[in-house]
C-alpha cells in the first residue's frame, strides 16, 4: 500500500483480445506513469477502443496482464471505479437533466467529489449549467462528458476519441480541458486517430495498428529518432521536389550553388525532420495503396481548416497532397 | 448496504424528476387509462355489473403499461443512448441504479391504481375495494412480474426506433385477449387457455376479486401462481440476458 503512488498508473503486458476468430488486440505492452498524458494513436479499427475498454473494466481480456492503479480492472471493484473517470466515445445522458443537476447527482457516487461549480467552470459549462442536456450542442455535451468524468476527482482519466466529429473550435476547447487535467496532475490515457491531437496533448504516444503497437515514444522523438532530414523546394518551372538525406548541408550546398549559377530562386525551400505524421504514415500504410486517399482521413486536421494546403498550412492534409503529387 | 440504499433513493428521486419533466411520458402514463375509463364508462353507462368489471380490467392494464411497457422503453432508450454504459463506469452500485429505475415504475403503477380507484368511486359509483389485502398482494406480485418481463423483453429489441413496434406487438394482443376472455363467457376455449396462461388475465381476476367480490386471496391462488411463475421467469431472463450497451453492428 505504502509505495502505491510510485507504481505506474497503468501496466499492460502482452494484452490480447479475440472476438471469435477476429483478433482485435494482439499482444500490447504499455506502461503509463502517473501524471502522464499517454496517447493511443491509430486508424479506426486498430484496437484502441478495445484496449481502453479492457482497462476501463467494460471488457474481459483474452490474455495478458493488466493493472490499473494496482487493480485488475476485470474485477470491476468499487474501489477502482472511485478512482477513475471515463469519457466514452459516445455516452448518453438523460435528455431532461441539466449539467448542474447531472454533476450534483454524479458527485454523490464518489467519496471525495470535486466542487460542482468548480467542475462546471473547468469544463466551460457555466453558461449552460441550467440548460437541459437535449438542448446542448455536440461540443457542449462533450464538455459535459468531461465534467461528469472529473466530478469524482479521479486520479486516472480515460478519453476515448474525445474530439471525433468536432469543429475546430470545439476541438481547441477540448484540448484546453485536457491540458488543464495535466496541470491538475491527473494521469490521462487518450485514444485518437488525429495526429495533431496526439502531438498537441500526449507526453508519449503509442502508434497502434491491427492490434499491435508499431512505435512508442514522445511524439517529437518518434520523428527525431530517424537519422534523415527532408529538404523540399519548388524549382523555376513550378515543380515541387522533396528529397530525404542524412547530410542536409551537402545537399543544400549543391542545390543553392546550382540555383545561383542558373540565376533561379528556390521557392518554398525548407529543411525538416520527419514528424510524427511521417512516422505514422510510414508505419500504418505498409500495405501501400491507400496513400493519397488514406492521408486526409487519417490526418484529421484536413477537417481543421488546412484543406487549402499551400506553404503556410503545415497540416497533414497539406503534406499529404504534396507528397501524393510528388510520388 | 446503507450506502447502496441511500444511493438507490437518490437515483429514485432523480428518475421521478426526469419522469415529470417529460410531458409525453407523464401524459401517456396518467391520461391514457383515464381515457379508457371514460370511454368504457360511457359505453357501459347504466350497467353497474359491467362497470364493475371495467375497473379491474383498466387497473390491470395500467399495471402492465406502467411496468412492462415503460421499462421496456426505458431500458432500450438508456441502453441505445449509452446511459447504461456510462453509469456502469461509475461507482454507483448496480443494485442502487436498477432499484431506483424499478421503483420509479412501481410508483407510477401505484399512482395509476390510485387514480383508477378514485375515478371508479367518484364517477362510476363503484365502492372502495372490498379486499385491500388482496389488492396489495396482486398489485405487488403483478408489478414485480411485469416489470421483470419488461426488462427481459428489452433484450429482444434491437434498437430504439423499433421499440414501439416490438412493445405494441406484445402489449396490444395481450390486453385484447385478456379483456375479451375476462369479459365474455363465450370466448373460444383455446383463447381462454392462452389468456389464463398469460400474466394479465390472472392479474385482472385477482383485482376483480379485490375490487368487487371480496372473495379473498384464497380463491385466486392459481391466478397468483401464474403471475408469480411469470415473475420468476422474467427475473431470470432480465438478469441473464442483460446488455449494458448497444450491440455492435
Amino acid at each position: 500500500m505504502s509505495g502505491a503512488s510510485h507504481t505506474p498508473a497503468i501496466e499492460v503486458l502482452g494484452l490480447s483480445k479475440r472476438y471469435g476468430e477476429f483478433e482485435a488486440v494482439r499482444g500490447i505492452d504499455i506502461t503509463v506513469q502517473r501524471g502522464e498524458v499517454f496517447g493511443l494513436l491509430g486508424p479506426n479499427g486498430a484496437g484502441k477502443t478495445t484496449t481502453v475498454e479492457i482497462l476501463e473494466g467494460y471488457r474481459a481480456r483474452s490474455g495478458g496482464e493488466v493493472s490499473v492503479l494496482g487493480h485488475d480492472p476485470a474485477r470491476r471493484s468499487l474501489e477502482l471505479r472511485r478512482r477513475i473517470g471515463i469519457v466514452l466515445q459516445s455516452g448518453g445522458i438523460y435528455g431532461h437533466i441539466t449539467p448542474r443537476e447531472a454533476l450534483r447527482h454524479w458527485a454523490g457516487f464518489y467519496p471525495h467529489p470535486r466542487d460542482v461549480e468548480e467542475v462546471l467552470a473547468l469544463a466551460g459549462l457555466q453558461g449552460q449549467a441550467n440548460v437541459r442536456s437535449r438542448k446542448l450542442s455536440g461540443g457542449q455535451l462533450r464538455r459535459l462528458d468531461f465534467a461528469l468524468a472529473l466530478v469524482g476527482d479521479p486520479e486516472l482519466i480515460f478519453l476515448d476519441e474525445p474530439t471525433t466529429g468536432f469543429d475546430p473550435e470545439a476541438r481547441r476547447s477540448a484540448w484546453e480541458t485536457v491540458r488543464k487535467l495535466r496541470d491538475l496532475g491527473k494521469t490521462v490515457l487518450l485514444t485518437t486517430h488525429y495526429l495533431d491531437e496526439a502531438q498537441e496533448l500526449a507526453d508519449r504516444v503509442a502508434i497502434v495498428k491491427d492490434g499491435r503497437i508499431l512505435a512508442i515514444g514522445p511524439p517529437r522523438e518518434l520523428g527525431v529518432g530517424a537519422s534523415h532530414y527532408r529538404v523540399a523546394w519548388r524549382d523555376a518551372s513550378g515543380a515541387f521536389h522533396e528529397r530525404e538525406t542524412g547530410d542536409p548541408t551537402a545537399l543544400l550546398g549543391g542545390l543553392t550553388a546550382e540555383a545561383l549559377a542558373r540565376g533561379e530562386r528556390l521557392e518554398e525551400l525548407s529543411v525538416g525532420r520527419p514528424t510524427l505524421e511521417d512516422v505514422y504514415l510510414e508505419l500504418t500504410a505498409e500495405e501501400a495503396p491507400p496513400r493519397g486517399a488514406g492521408h486526409t482521413g487519417a490526418g484529421g486536421p484536413g477537417e481543421g481548416g488546412s484543406r487549402a494546403g499551400g506553404p503556410g498550412a503545415g497540416g497533414a492534409g497539406a503534406i499529404g497532397q504534396r507528397r501524393a503529387g510528388d510520388d | 448496504m446503507t450506502e447502496t440504499v441511500a444511493l438507490g433513493w437518490r437515483q429514485y428521486r432523480l428518475e421521478r424528476r426526469m419522469f415529470w419533466r417529460n410531458p409525453s411520458a407523464a401524459f401517456f402514463n396518467f391520461l391514457l387509462p383515464l381515457l379508457f375509463l371514460a370511454g368504457g364508462g360511457a359505453i357501459l353507462a347504466g350497467n353497474q355489473h359491467e362497470l364493475n368489471r371495467l375497473i379491474p380490467a383498466i387497473a390491470g392494464m395500467s399495471v402492465m403499461s406502467t411496468t412492462f411497457t415503460a421499462l421496456a422503453y426505458n431500458i432500450v432508450f438508456l441502453r441505445e443512448r449509452g446511459v447504461l454504459k456510462r453509469v456502469r463506469g461509475t461507482p454507483l452500485p448496480t443494485l442502487s441504479y436498477f432499484g431506483g429505475v424499478a421503483a420509479n415504475a412501481v410508483t407510477n403503477a401505484a399512482l395509476q391504481i390510485g387514480i383508477v380507484v378514485l375515478a371508479g368511486k367518484a364517477i362510476f359509483g363503484i365502492g372502495w375495494p372490498q379486499d385491500w389485502a388482496e389488492l396489495i398482494v396482486f398489485v405487488l406480485v403483478g408489478v414485480v412480474a411485469l416489470a421483470a418481463l419488461g426488462v427481459a423483453f428489452a433484450h429482444a429489441i434491437p434498437n430504439f426506433e423499433s421499440t414501439a413496434a416490438y412493445v405494441n406487438a406484445v402489449f396490444l394482443p395481450v390486453v385484447f385477449i385478456s379483456f375479451y376472455v375476462f369479459d365474455s363467457s363465450s370466448a373460444p376455449g383455446f383463447l381462454r387457455q392462452i389468456a389464463e396462461a398469460l400474466p394479465l388475465k390472472p392479474l385482472i381476476d385477482g383485482l376483480y376479486g379485490a375490487f368487487v367480490t371480496g372473495s379473498g386471496i384464497g380463491s385466486h391462488l392459481d391466478a397468483l401462481a401464474v403471475i408469480a411463475l411469470w415473475g420468476v421467469f422474467g427475473l431470470f431472463a432480465a438478469v441473464r440476458g442483460f446488455s449494458w450497451e448497444q450491440r455492435r453492428s
